[in-house]
């Protein structure tokens, strides 16, 4: 048994199903999934806001359509058929993204397709909604897209400000936040930045766990 | 598991798969219907505004295929093979033609789009249109003011008997002072700007020639 299908045993509420991917079981920072758009797309906000969207569009819609046909699915071919759903998606929100701005369709370039393999949403299929009904099956979808759109935005924010000087460059909302004579930290902006930057905010979320739970401990 | 199907119930397995690519199939269908138009206008716009951008001072704009013998005036934009635009002022004197180059960049092939001044002999505007250079580093072909520079007029002469250029377009050498063939690259790019150099250098060897030897075909209407 997982632990999904013990908590479903247990019947947890809405809210706890849709507050467990924003952080006890945040896909990014507890469960460590999804690292290749994480470390690649996150080099200014405007991109991680972009591949967050895509990621709960195809997330999102890929769980209701996994959830309404469970009952349907074979289980020697799940996979086969979650991935197939999955890459429907994916290839629907490559269109939209072109039909928007070719300027953010080249900026995440082939992130898009990769949404195809990123584990959280074949995960999310697998773990959740191949087992649940539709209605907790979005729920948990969402729950999880913010979860890693929140997870993009924590690293992208602080790779674009040391990386360039800036807030939501490319955008007609961008902030300057530095003088003119800012010497950006390029190394934020090239891959190192996004291992270092990752560690960073794995190392704070660890320690504000622990913290937690050792002071669980000591009340209980 | 939820799953009541008889095991290696192998129909059960066709009939599944069959219908959720049937259905993925009518999915994208109706997402490229809905969106083609959209995407091919939006790139259509991506194009024109770099035509303008290449050739200053150009308000309008015609586009021509690249034939055996010359250039021919294109009405329909869906025509594939190489195509040049040719820009115009509001009068129609022919500013500049704009030709495409593009050659293996750091990480990808790189495609700008360039303005040619046939009566100048010079490029008078470069525009990168496609590129996954290193962000922060060699993607500063796009945004670098003090590169985009050396585009203003960079000499571009045709030889004598019209064959080739005079000087092949190349970077100047460290330190030096750019002769007004050369483009003074970008410290920390150096890969991404000799590869802008490459591609210009590529297309105007084939191009300038060509579009001066004909350029009487380039018409407004």
């Amino acid at each position: 048994m997982t632990i999904e299908q013990q908590k479903f045993s247990r019947g947890p509420s809405d809210l706890s199903t849709f507050l467990n991917g924003l952080w006890r079981e945040n896909p990014v920072f507890v469960m460590v999934l999804g690292m290749c758009p994480v470390l690649a797309v996150t080099n200014a906000v405007v991109n991680a806001i972009s591949m967050g969207l895509a990621t709960t569009f195809v997330l999102v819609c890929s769980s209701a359509l996994v959830a309404m046909l469970h009952n349907f699915i074979p289980k020697q071919v799940r996979i086969a058929t979650y991935i197939v759903i999955i890459a429907t998606f994916v290839t629907i929100v490559d269109y939209v993204i072109q039909a928007i701005s070719l300027k953010i369709y080249g900026a995440l370039g082939a992130y898009i397709q990769l949404i195809v393999v990123n584990c959280i949403i074949l995960g999310r299929a697998e773990a959740f909604a191949g087992k649940n009904t539709v209605r907790k099956s979005i729920l948990d979808a969402f729950g999880m897209s913010i979860g890693f759109t929140f997870a993009l935005l924590c690293l992208a924010s602080v790779r674009e400000i040391l990386g360039n000087g800036t807030l939501f460059c490319n955008t007609p909302f961008v902030i300057h936040l530095f003088g003119p004579h800012f010497e950006p930290w390029a190394i934020m902006l090239l891959p190192p930045g996004g291992f270092f930057v990752l560690a960073f905010w794995l190392l704070l979320f660890a320690w504000i766990r622990q913290r937690k739970t050792s002071k669980g401990t000591l009340t209980s | 598991m939820s799953n009541t199907m008889p095991k290696n119930d192998w129909f059960a397995m066709v009939r599944t798969l069959g219908m959720v690519s049937l259905l993925s199939g009518v999915l994208i269908v109706m997402a490229y219907e809905g969106t083609a138009a959209r995407i091919a206008w939006n790139k259509q716009q991506a194009t024109e505004a770099a035509v303008f951008a290449v050739i200053p001072g150009a308000v309008q704009k015609a586009t021509f295929a690249v034939g055996q013998d010359g250039f021919t005036r294109l009405e329909n934009h869906d025509e594939k093979g190489p195509k040049v635009y040719a820009g115009f002022d509001a009068s129609g004197t022919l500013l500049g033609v704009a030709l495409e180059a593009s050659a293996q960049g750091y990480q990808d092939t790189i495609r700008a789009l360039y303005g040619y001044d046939p009566v100048k002999q010079c490029i008078i505007g470069m525009k990168v249109l496609e590129n996954r250079e290193t962000p922060g580093l060699g993607s500063k072909i796009v945004t670098s003011e003090e590169f985009l520079k050396n585009f203003g007029a960079l000499n571009v002469s045709v030889n004598a008997d019209g064959s080739a250029l005079e000087h092949p377009i190349e970077l100047s050498k460290r330190g030096m002072k750019p002769e007004s063939w050369q483009i003074d690259g970008i410290s920390g790019a150096t890969v991404s700007s000799k590869a802008v150099a490459r591609a210009l250098n590529e297309s105007a060897q084939r191009m300038a020639p060509l579009v001066k030897k004909h350029l009487d075909q380039f018409t407004v209407k």
